[in-house]
């Protein structure tokens, strides 16, 4: 505790001279970007869904009206239904895939490095750029089809169905997402003790046993944080199916989204902001009550 | 014992070659696709993985057709603005969460916390309108502004300077260093590994980015890549060769970008794990 006498007194007046501003100061700019164009932009879609704004009329109170539109607006179910079908097809893939994968990189054998960059590279790529490979790779006419053909199993119109094209977007999320939550998983594989499989292996564990008995439990927190992550991301799709089945989401808007109906409602000069609005509004709903879901599934199943 | 291991050894080799021929090989076909000449049959079954006279040539009809260097150029000025506002206002907000004694630091920090968990989808349509009454719609500016310091980098940052030993910045203090110069001097350096993983994902998340671009650009002029490319596939669909090309000129930078700087990709993910 023995300080240079004039410590104290600089320290005082230093504080003194500097503490009312700068704080603030190192703050403001963070604060002002995420006050002004997510906190705010967030409770003015709140109070929108309750009005019949549109993008150049200011709109007035309406109570419910837009949620009671949304009940009977077939587009609305249509939506609602193919992101929900999202979650399902692509979150279980999306929580075992990545974590095979990530025991398959596990083990330093020579070149592992250069594997798992390579896995990792759909990641890197803009979602743009993966739609349109994926969208000439499943041509009528494209490299899939070709092999297809000469295997002698015969084109499929992956592109031209409307529940095979939704099967094959939520193929492209699972193969853009595998290398990222590989990643994730291969940190929290990094944690498990090497004494649990080597006990297990003692007492005759096979490979398929130790994987049940000893990776799972290890890594069920983090399956349940990948299962958070993926099924909030996978409910707000958007770019795969947009790039795949057009700006409508199909010829007759059958595999739209929630979120390509929120862009389609709300742009353009006659958008209907509000109706947009209550469209987000279901589904901020469903994204928090997602992620409650999984979380509390997760801690369930410790207990 | 060792054949049983050489077994198991060339089966990983087998799954990971197979694996690399999923992940890799629509690039590669991508590629290969953007060098085949106009009089070569793209269509073949079987198909044809290299092309027999590569050429260059769809690079420059796909220049010709849409204007692909002002967009990347586009693309390069929006993702280095996101990089340096993210990492100056990153680090500034998240020393003041971790550092800094003030009252209200536990409701800023709550702030923070709450637009990371806003889900952005849900909230482009009032952004946009945000944007039109600032007169910014339109602009690359607008572009750039929502996400120029994200709320994940600024908890980041706060994280890497809490796990900092108070012990020198104290020591600077009482030397009589004022809180600008811990920060420049003692602080920042000191977390420069975070900081360049705020700045890869902030050029990556730019760079890549296509919801957002898409509603507030409607003049083709300013468009991005990623919305350029959206154009060009809508506009010339049936033109595969020249698609790729344009996707190939998209997705080379941030490979190469990826290749050189792969540790910060995969840094702060179990390091131990993955380094080879």
């Amino acid at each position: 505790m023995l300080m240079p006498s004039t410590g104290p007194r600089t320290r005082t007046v230093r504080v003194r001279r500097q503490l009312p501003t700068s704080p603030w100061l190192f703050a403001a700019p963070g604060l002002l970007v995420i006050g002004a164009f997510i906190l705010y932009p967030f409770m003015s879609t709140l109070v929108n869904a309750f009005t019949d704004r549109r993008t150049l009329i200011p709109g007035e109170f309406v109570g419910l009206a837009n949620f009671r539109e949304l009940l009977h607006d077939d587009m609305f179910w249509t939506g609602l239904r193919n992101s929900a079908l999202y979650v399902l097809g692509v979150v279980p893939a999306l929580v075992i895939l990545p974590l095979l994968l990530a025991l398959l990189v596990q083990k330093n054998i020579p070149g592992i490095t250069f594997f798992r960059s390579a896995f990792y590279t759909p990641v890197v790529a803009s979602i743009v750029v993966v739609g349109l490979i994926w969208v000439w790779l499943l041509d009528e006419r494209g490299l899939v089809n070709a092999l297809l053909e000469t295997i002698g199993v015969g084109r499929v119109g992956f592109l031209s169905d409307q529940w095979l094209l939704l099967m094959s977007a939520m193929a492209v999320t699972v193969w853009k997402g595998l290398g990222y939550y590989m990643i994730i998983y291969l940190a929290a594989l990094a944690n498990v003790p090497r004494e649990l499989h080597e006990a297990a292996a003692v007492d005759g564990a096979g490979a398929v046993r130790r994987f049940f008995t000893v990776t799972v439990p290890a890594v069920r927190s983090t399956m349940a944080l990948v299962g958070a992550l993926s099924s909030v991301a996978a409910f707000k799709v958007f770019s795969e199916v947009y790039l795949m089945a057009g700006p409508s989401g199909g010829p007759a808007g059958e595999d739209t989204t929630l979120v390509i109906l929120v862009q389609r409602t709300g742009t353009g000069l006659t958008g209907r902001v509000g109706y947009a609005s209550a469209i987000s509004v279901v589904v901020f709903v469903v994204t928090v009550a997602l992620m409650l879901l999984v979380l509390r599934a997760d801690r369930r199943s410790e207990v | 014992m060792t054949r049983v291991r050489t077994g198991e050894l060339v089966l990983r080799y087998v799954l990971l070659l197979a694996v690399l021929a999923l992940t890799v090989g629509p690039f590669l076909w991508q590629l290969s696709t953007s060098l085949k000449g106009p009089t070569e049959d793209i269509y073949s079954s079987p198909p044809a993985f290299l092309p027999q006279h590569p050429t260059l040539h769809n690079y420059a009809r796909v220049s010709e057709t849409i204007p692909v260097w002002d967009y990347a150029f586009n693309s390069l000025k929006v993702a280095t603005a996101n990089v340096v506002t993210n990492c100056v206002g990153a680090a500034l907000a998240g020393y003041a969460l971790a550092r800094l004694r003030y009252r209200g630091r536990r409701v800023a920090t709550l702030a923070f916390v709450l637009a990371m968990l806003v889900p952005v989808e849900g909230i482009v349509i009032a952004q946009f309108t945000t944007m039109r009454e600032l007169g910014l719609n339109n602009t690359l500016l607008g572009v750039v502004l929502p996400g120029c310091i994200g709320a994940m980098n600024v908890l980041l940052m706060r994280n890497a300077f809490l796990n900092l030993p108070y012990e020198i910045e104290e020591a600077a203090y009482v030397d009589g260093a004022n809180v600008w110069q811990r920060f420049l001097r003692i602080a920042v350096p000191s977390v420069k590994g975070t900081l360049a993983v705020v700045a890869i994902f902030a050029f990556m998340g730019a760079w890549d980015d296509f919801l957002w671009p898409l509603i507030v650009l409607s003049d083709p002029s300013k468009f991005t890549l990623t919305i350029g490319l959206n154009y060009l596939h809508g506009t010339f669909a049936n033109d595969e060769r020249l698609v790729a090309a344009g996707t190939v000129i998209a997705v080379a930078p941030l490979i190469a970008l990826f290749a050189c700087l792969q540790r910060y990709f995969f840094r702060g993910v179990g390091e131990g794990a993955v380094k080879g």
